[in-house]
């Protein structure tokens, strides 16, 4: 934790009221005394891309097709390895009969229980360095959880061979029914999440209150590429070529699962069709494809089909929600109570953390949540882009909109009434909250002023219109990281780290960086990512790669000019021979006196020249925020603004408008970052309309488990999208004051959708998706 | 998918004589024609389809669509979904067609598939495209695992206890409002079915889902011009807004006199077992005037015989809906 950040709350309200009127310049810190400019004595602009508009680095690869995905990886002799899946949910494998499967053309292996050799479990692990969501190997015991569940695998020469193999795999089964009911209890003891006062006895006392029930549908990432392992076993060292959102995670997981030695398992993964959360840990195709290619020392190319996608690669949950507020007349809110269930697999103790951010986004003496866990025949649930926050602000904040409806409140003012000054869940200072200032710009670009509360009372074109809103919040939090730099005597810098590019332009960023810390443009920056064998790098997750990565990589850059600047005085080839070296600095790519501008300086190339230095290397690590005692909540926050339009006749709605603000720092790159919150929103449009993976109840089988029967948005579903940040740097992540991005666009905009269907229409969904039969009425 | 012999042929009547070894034309046949394949292939690696044989027809000539004599359209069976929808013709005659075309798949897949195989579309019933599930239509007699499923997107209308599947045509369905005629070429020679006869209802053989017998070929599909001074249209209902397919979908035809309907054709998709006519709807619109009272009593009369399952029940009145609508667009066009 850095010493800068403000430490008085009132203070820091303060700030948040000038901010709301003039984000751009405003921070939400002083600059500390050891950072003054003044240091510098000769002031000149700074070449940098940071905070520009900056195309992804790794674009012409990916639109010419020259990037290479995992399962683009292919090698003399490789085999490929089909999966079969228990076409039961519940039950167990009494017998596997592969005789006809194995006399197949092509065919090299049907390996089973008996024949793929041991596979071994997972130590726990909570720090997210070798954590896995299915902790179980594959093949470990023949009991039947969920349906899909890997029973075997048949290995061929080609990939038609092998599918036709693995069909041919004839597996018996004791067969129960299976329970894949979406009603769910607590099967487990009911944990209390967060508790203040007493929210029970003050909602019985309360004259206006709500008690509802909401619950958001089991939903399949559905990620473009699909998940794939292409495993090299040279008869000592694996090299995995993985679909993963953590090399080193990964690395740490199979070394374990596979029972080799750190040093001979490496893992690569260069580029990702994104993961979503998917991929954040592997999966039991990963094992399965490595124990193939050891038994028969051979590559081994393994891809998930869309169909196992649904049941083998992990999913979002779903979530059953109860919301209880009460509230004066005046909108102050006097409880908040969040009791939860999620279904999760048999084995696995996955939680939806529904109230992440139920405990700290409004006001409230007396608040009390719950989470319980509701066991089915289902595959092991994961985290989904926003885990926890994303349904369960679907619950929180549809719940606000009903309780401005019975206050006869405009929702925007009832949020204003229960902003708090202080994060109550916590008892701790904001370090930077701008919620409110997120609702003014919103509300001012949507032009909310405009609304009109009466249900259906808006009309455009002979159509309805439904205006809504929500607001939302996601961590703000770090990686442990280790990043390396060199600079090249060509003029060039190489950074490097273990981490990944799951699409979101994290090879863009890191460029901008380094380019910004050495003064030189971002095509002589190499980026090189996803690779064990680079120094550890953070997880592409929880929306905390680029605040990750920033002052390890800030660290390793000053090392290495530091180098630089000792080389260039104690070498007598040089202008500067015999310098102190605290009197120079490296700016815009130039090594010069801080006495004099840049200009009369020397490139770092020349000084590397000049002492005749191939290369000089930085190396730095920087802590994770997650241990030790937290001095300030750490969030990033967001406000959505929707609009529907509802043509009842046709039962037809569709989305026309969405206007968006977010409060997440630093913005290091716009256009990825509107990217990010684009997608977002189209996925949260999914989520509020169509998206739900259906168990099928006799078989409990994904039923929908294709693109073209689980619904996603299409091009023609996209809305107007209309993103801002707010832009308040808060630098006690780095000095940037940078936050993720990638999951708090889609936070809030299923029930601020849900609020303008509900202004529309006036039918309250409270089961997403919101489907066409909800909106017809009595008629259905 | 399963191994399979694969033949070309660009002559009917040698497509014909292979067809013909065959010992059924529906389900389970092992000789299949492959045209554009946009079904048949996903049906064949879905192991729904295992063909032994495919006849690949793709260069067969019968690729143009011909105007006839008395104002008519002939179409050829291998003419491609997208040339027939963006066909001037087709588009100033029969705009339902056109509509309808567009309305369905993806620009690529219209691209592919053809006006012969399209009359063939299969079901999207997902336990039909599942053989791990029972299904009457592809394993007669194993059950129907859909009516105690998920039958959301089922039909309504033309169902019976072994089969809920429904149609989910849209060409199909403007072809049934237009009245079309199928020409059919097979082992005994050439002959003419009107479209109203050509698919069959599941009762207790829904393997069995039209009248082609092994060896017959779709050649071409005529089509009579529309009445003088009438309008059509095609409307489409689904959850999105684009690619996917229909929860309900409506072509009308209508001819209006002296303010009243005298001419009145009226099809649904969707809600089906077969794309469905609806002779019902069509006497209470005709001598009726185009009124929102009217259109909703046809569509009424044309649902009055719906049979819901679990989970569908929306669709009778997203249906009615979906008519109702379609006969304001195209009276008041």
């Amino acid at each position: 934790m850095s010493d800068n950040k403000d430490s008085n709350p009132k203070q820091k309200q303060s700030a948040d009221h000038k901010q709301s009127t003039n984000q751009k310049s405003s921070t939400d810190q002083k600059p500390p005394a050891n950072q003054q400019p003044a240091q510098t004595a000769v002031l000149e602009p700074k070449r940098t891309s940071v905070g520009h508009e900056t195309r992804r680095i790794d674009g012409p690869l990916k639109v010419t097709g020259k990037a290479v995905y995992t399962s683009d990886h292919n090698f003399p002799g490789m085999v490929y390895a089909v999966p079969v899946g228990a076409t039961i949910a519940n039950g167990k494998v009494t017998k596997i009969d592969a005789a006809e499967a194995e006399k197949m053309p092509g065919v090299h292996a049907i390996y089973h229980r008996t024949n793929i050799g041991q596979l071994f479990r997972v130590a726990p692990d909570s720090t997210f360095t070798a954590y896995t969501d299915e902790p179980r190997p594959p093949l470990e015991d023949d009991i039947i959880r969920y349906y899909g569940q890997y029973v075997a695998l048949a290995v061929a020469d080609t990939f038609e061979q092998a599918k036709a193999a693995a069909d041919a795999v004839k597996v018996t089964y004791q067969e129960e029914k299976p329970n894949v009911s979406p009603k769910l209890t607590a099967d487990d003891k009911v944990k209390v999440e967060s508790h203040r006062g007493d929210a029970q006895k003050a909602f019985d006392s309360a004259a206006i209150k709500l008690d509802e029930t909401y619950t958001t549908a089991s939903q399949t990432h559905n990620v473009i590429e699909l998940h794939a392992t292409v495993a090299v076993f040279d008869g000592t060292k694996f090299t995995m070529y993985e679909t993963t959102q953590g090399v080193v995670n990964h690395k740490n997981v199979l070394v374990q699962v596979l029972g080799v030695d750190p040093e001979n398992l490496q893992v690569i993964s260069k580029f990702l069709g994104s993961g979503f959360g998917s991929k954040i840990t592997p999966w039991s195709h990963c094992a399965l494809a490595g124990a193939a290619a050891r038994k028969l020392n051979r590559p081994v190319k393994l891809v998930v089909s869309r169909k196992m996608s649904f049941h083998a690669v992990g999913h979002r949950p779903r979530t059953q929600q109860r919301v209880r507020l009460s509230a004066q007349p005046d909108g102050k809110l006097t409880s908040i109570q969040h009791d939860y269930f999620n279904h999760t697999s048999m084995l696995d103790d996955y939680k939806e953390n529904c109230g992440e951010c139920t405990s700290y986004l409004y006001s409230t003496p007396n608040l009390r949540i719950t989470s319980a866990l509701s066991r089915r025949n289902v595959g092991t649930p994961t985290s989904m882009r926003g885990p926890g926050a994303v349904p369960g602000l679907f619950a929180t904040e549809s719940a606000m909109d009903e309780l401005a409806i019975k206050l006869k409140m405009d929702p925007v003012k009832l949020r204003i009434i229960n902003e708090p000054t202080i994060d109550e869940g916590l008892n701790l200072p904001f370090a930077s909250r701008h919620l409110i200032g997120c609702y003014k710009q919103g509300a001012d670009l949507f032009g909310w002023d405009q609304r009109d509360p009466r249900i259906g009372s808006m009309k455009k074109n002979g159509l309805t219109l439904g205006w809504g809103t929500a607001g939302a919040s996601w961590i703000a939090e770090r990686f442990p990281a280790e990043v390396a730099i060199q600079l090249n005597n060509d003029g060039t810098a190489r950074v490097s780290s273990a981490t990944q590019d799951i699409g979101t332009g994290t090879y863009t960023v890191f460029a901008q960086v380094v380019g910004d810390k050495l003064g030189i443009p971002i095509e002589k920056v190499e980026v090189v990512l996803g690779d064990t064998s680079l120094p550890a790098g953070p997880l592409s997750g929880g929306s905390m790669g680029i605040a990750s990565i920033i002052p390890a990589t800030t660290k390793a850059i000053e090392k290495a000019v530091d180098t630089l600047l000792t080389a260039a005085v104690q070498s007598p080839l040089t202008k500067f021979s015999g310098a102190k070296k605290t009197e120079l600095a490296l700016t815009n790519g130039n090594v010069h006196r801080k006495d004099q501008p840049s200009k009369e300086g020397v490139p770092f190339e020349t000084v590397m020249q000049q002492v005749n230095l191939n290369k000089i290397s930085g190396k730095a690590s920087s802590p994770g925020t997650f241990s030790g005692k937290k001095q300030s909540s750490m969030h990033s926050y967001g406000v959505h603004f929707v609009e529907v339009t509802w043509q009842e006749e046709l039962a037809r709605l569709r989305v026309s408008r969405v206007v968006t603000v977010i409060d997440a720092g630093k913005i290091m790159n716009p256009k990825t970052g509107r990217n990010q919150i684009e997608g977002a929103i189209v996925m949260g449009l999914g989520m509020a309309l169509f998206e739900g993976t259906e168990y099928e109840p006799t078989k409990g089988a994904p039923i929908n488990s294709s693109l073209a029967d689980y619904i996603l948005p299409v091009n023609a579903d996209m809305p107007k999208m209309d993103v801002h940040f707010l832009e308040v740097p808060n630098t006690e992540l780095n000095e940037y004051g940078a936050r993720g991005i990638g999951e708090i666009g889609l936070a809030g905009l299923a029930p601020a959708l849900a609020n303008a269907v509900h202004h529309a229409t006036g039918i309250r969904v409270r089961n997403l998706p919101i489907r066409i039969e909800d909106l017809m009425g009595e008629s259905t | 998918m399963k191994q399979f012999t694969y033949t070309k042929t660009s002559e009917i009547n040698s497509a014909v004589q292979e067809g013909s070894a065959n010992k059924t034309a529906q389900q389970g046949a092992e000789i299949r024609f492959i045209a554009g394949g946009t079904t048949m292939l996903d049906l064949m690696k879905l192991m729904v389809e295992t063909p032994n044989k495919l006849i690949d027809i793709n260069h067969l000539p019968l690729d143009k669509i011909e105007t006839t004599s008395g104002g008519g359209v002939k179409v050829g069976a291998m003419v491609r979904n997208s040339d027939l929808a963006h066909h001037p013709y087709i588009k100033s005659h029969y705009q339902v067609l056109s509509e309808a075309l567009l309305s369905g798949a993806s620009p690529q897949l219209r691209n592919m598939a053809t006006t012969g195989g399209n009359l063939l579309q299969r079901t999207r019933c997902v336990y039909f495209r599942d053989t791990e599930f029972a299904c009457n239509k592809r394993e007669p007699g194993s059950g129907c695992a859909a009516i105690d499923g998920d039958n959301r997107m089922m039909a309504v209308l033309g169902t019976s206890d072994k089969c809920i599947a429904s149609n989910p045509s849209d060409m199909n369905v403007a072809l049934m409002a237009l009245e079309a005629t199928i020409h059919i070429t097979g082992k005994d020679g050439d002959r003419e079915i009107p479209i109203s006869q050509f698919y069959t209802l599941p009762g207790n053989s829904p393997d069995v889902e039209n009248v082609l017998k092994p060896g017959d070929l779709i050649t071409h599909v005529s089509i009579q011009p529309m009445p003088p001074g009438s309008n059509s249209t095609y409307l489409k209902l689904r959850d999105r807004a684009s690619y996917e397919f229909a929860l309900a979908s409506a072509a009308v035809i209508t001819q209006v006199k002296d303010g009243k309907i005298a001419h009145a054709r009226v099809a649904l998709g969707a809600v089906g077992t077969i794309p469905w006519r609806s002779p019902e709807a069509e006497s209470v619109l005709v001598g009726t005037a185009p009124t929102a009272e009217n259109f909703r009593k046809a569509a009424d009369a044309a649902l009055k015989d719906a049979k819901p399952q679990t989970h569908n029940k929306f669709k009778i009145e997203l249906s009615k809906r979906c008519l109702t609508h379609a006969l304001k667009l195209v009276t008041t066009a």
